[in-house]
């Protein structure tokens, strides 16, 4: 069972909140509904599950009601329709009490604007969660200070927030959320403030969070870069309707409209996109069945100066040049395997478009994409540039 | 005025005081002599027992204390007590010391209550609002009248009659602080499952603790000024000497007895805001 699922879950700011979500049935823009009702819609009809151990990343431009789902998710806010389960229980129908539990000990959230208390010291911060459910002061200050020195402060547990800086104040935030031991964390933009060398550094040590500790995340960024990288799955929104949800690579390779697009077009692909999303399906001859003869047809056929050549089984043998393939021809040689060229060049599926990058420049082939001893796919040198400059490229290498 | 006959509001107002007096007599009985001796102890006994040098040296410590260890607020203690001392004005300075304490203390104890219930509900703020105003604008002698009624004359119905007139800004002050606490820290609260009570004391109150403070500052102000009202009904202390001088027509007695309330004023209000300071700021 997903540890959370999201079930047409609706956020309407303001008097008129039926009117507006009949608009909304009616299939009216949010602005069209600020304009006739002056109430705003949050979010509009979400619905997802997430899965426990996943990082689940929310990402959208300014506005697109990411904060406002977030808050629905541990109910900050009140939902106008729609509910929200937790390990399967409706969050809309728990009583205070319950409501309070389930936020002791399964939901931290860290703030986009840190939310830090001014009157505590960035130790009495980090405790708060703790205190709160009377966990007694000295294992509490242990649990808060060794997640503070998880997230490099600490060295200032006695400070106040008003004496750090901005991206220091959100480590505490993250610091204050973690020392709870929560199920699922709650980030809303949690490392927006932070310069790019911590950040990259805060993502991998989340990862590792992740991996180690199974935790379940929930990550809002309007950052596709980190999005991509720190995303098992990723939810778009726009006017606070998810447009699409799916792995990075499904969003970057099929976006599923025009919205995702332009959010996906600046994004540095050589560093999500991997071998298996440029390969094509390659031509090859069988080793077993085929001779020269048949080797030099297809080549003319598809214009190619050499093709791999492989068993019944996918096992990748080598390749043939054209040259030596009508030097064969002539001279009735019967087995491609005398002239089998075995310096391949070779990529796995994984592989990142960088790597990919420096291997094609060495080489006159094309690159095998191999797994196994099998042959996947082969990368040509158009492919890799194309795919650098952002059009048409195929998920599965095998389809295409 | 022959189409409407008047109204007797003052009638209706006069039986509901006297059916107060009458019903809850055992009560303002109590209060007036248990508590009254409790007041004239605190300040006959015991703070007039002191002797004045060591009273005057004890308040500059503290001065210097909550002054941050600067000299200034210290030296003015000094030489403004050291003043009415030399004006032997020591025992009414004594009572209305007493007068304000004691005063100021029964606002707080009311007043954040209430300050507070009025922060968690927006009926009682629109119910209590109105009442607040209306305290504070009626003409502070009004109070004087069921004050009397209640207790009769002496320090007792001093302190009542002030309390009705300085409790308001501690109420709206303790109110405002709590409201002004941001969005945002109230959700990061809720976030980690606070109840009401935990997310009062542990977020709430501390945060509003300035502006609580800044309420009560005032409410002390207030208190001390109606001292001088007070000694109107038999309150003792530095109000009395000025009235006296005003019935006797002696500019000079009324005008030092005044100087003895600004001095005292001061130094209660440097002391308040003082003591005033936020963690974390
Ligand atoms: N308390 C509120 N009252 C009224 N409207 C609100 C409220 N909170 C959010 N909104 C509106 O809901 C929409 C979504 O806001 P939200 O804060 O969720 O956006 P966001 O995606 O988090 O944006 P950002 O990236 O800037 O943080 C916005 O149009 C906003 O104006
Ligand atoms: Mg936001």
């Amino acid at each position: 069972m997903p540890i959370i699922q999201v079930k047409d879950l609706s956020k309407i700011f303001g008097k008129q909140a039926k009117k507006a979500t009949q608009y909304l049935d009616q299939g009216l823009s949010k602005d069209e509904i600020l304009e006739k009702t002056g109430n705003t819609v949050g979010v509009n009809r979400a619905s997802f599950d997430v899965e426990e151990g996943e990082i689940f990343v929310i990402m959208g431009l300014s506005g697109s009601g990411k904060s406002t789902l977030v808050r629905l998710i541990n109910r900050l806010i009140e939902p106008t329709e729609g509910s929200v389960y937790i390990d399967g229980k409706d969050l809309a129908k728990m009583d205070k009490k319950n409501l309070r539990d389930v936020r002791r000990e399964k939901l931290s959230m860290v703030f986009q604007r840190f939310a830090l208390f001014p009157h505590r010291t960035v130790l009495e911060n980090a405790e708060f969660g703790l205190e709160v459910q009377g966990v007694d002061k000295e294992e509490r200050a242990q649990k808060a200070k060794d997640s503070l020195e998880l997230v490099g402060l600490g060295g200032y547990i006695n400070q106040f927030p008003g004496q750090l800086s901005g991206g220091m104040q959100q480590r505490v935030g993250l610091a204050r959320a973690l020392a709870n031991d929560p199920e699922v964390l709650l980030m809303d933009e949690a490392f927006s403030a932070l310069d790019p060398l911590i950040r990259k550094e805060m993502q991998d040590e989340l990862l590792e969070l992740q991996e180690s500790m199974k935790k379940t995340i929930i990550f809002i960024t309007h950052d596709l870069d980190e999005a991509l990288r720190i995303g098992d799955r990723i939810a778009l929104m726009k006017d606070g309707r998810i447009v699409q949800i799916g792995s990075p690579e499904e969003i970057l390779v099929n976006p599923a409209n025009d919205y995702v697009e332009k959010f996906v077009e600046d994004v540095d692909r050589s560093k999500v996109l991997t071998a298996e999303h440029i390969m094509k399906r390659p031509e090859t001859v069988d080793v077993d069945k085929h001779g020269p003869r048949t080797a030099l047809e297809r080549m003319r056929k598809e214009g190619l100066s050499t093709i791999y050549v492989t068993d019944a089984k996918r096992n990748l043998h080598g390749y043939v040049t054209a040259d030596d393939v009508s030097e064969a021809a002539k001279q009735e040689v019967k087995d491609v395997k005398e002239i089998l060229r075995t310096d391949i060049p070779k990529v796995d599926k994984d592989t990142s478009m960088h790597e990919i990058f420096d291997v094609i420049h060495d080489s006159t082939v094309p690159v095998a994409v191999v797994e196994d001893g099998k042959l996947q796919g082969i990368i040509v040198r158009g492919a890799v540039i194309a795919a650098l400059a952002g059009s048409e490229v195929n998920l599965n290498g095998s389809d295409a | 005025m022959g189409l409407m006959p008047k109204i007797p509001v003052a009638e209706w107002i006069s039986s509901a005081t006297e059916w107060i007096t009458d019903t809850f007599e055992f009560l303002f009985d109590f209060i007036k002599n248990d508590f009254g001796d409790f007041i004239e102890m605190f300040a006959e006994d015991w703070l007039m027992n002191i002797p004045v040098w060591l009273f005057i040296v004890i308040v500059g410590l503290i001065a210097f204390f909550v002054s941050g260890k600067r000299f200034g607020l210290m030296a003015f203690s000094v030489v403004g007590l050291w003043f009415i001392a030399n004006q032997e004005l020591w025992e009414e300075l004594m009572n209305t010391f007493t007068l304000v304490i004691f005063a100021s203390l029964i606002c707080v104890i009311i007043g954040v209550p209430f300050g507070i219930w009025m922060a968690k509900s927006k009926v009682v703020e629109k119910i209590l609002t109105p009442i607040l105003d209306f305290m504070q604008t009626m003409p502070a002698f009004v109070y004087l009248i069921p004050a009397v009624a209640f207790f009769s004359i002496g320090m007792v119905p001093g302190v009542f009659a002030s309390v009705i007139f300085a409790t308001p800004p501690t109420v709206r002050f303790t109110n405002l602080g709590i409201r002004q606490v941001s969005h945002e820290l109230i959700e990061a609260s809720d976030s980690f499952g606070t109840t009401g009570t935990q997310k009062l004391f542990k977020v709430q109150l501390p945060m509003a603790k300035t502006t609580i403070m800044a309420g009560i500052n005032q409410t002390v102000m207030l208190a001390l000024s109606m001292v001088v009202i007070a000694s109107m009904i038999g309150a003792k202390g530095l109000g009395q000497t000025v009235i006296t001088g005003l019935q006797r027509a002696e500019v000079g007695t009324g005008f030092v007895a005044g100087l003895g309330i600004v001095i005292l004023a001061i130094i209660i209000d440097r002391f308040t805001q003082n003591l005033n300071t936020q963690r974390g700021e």
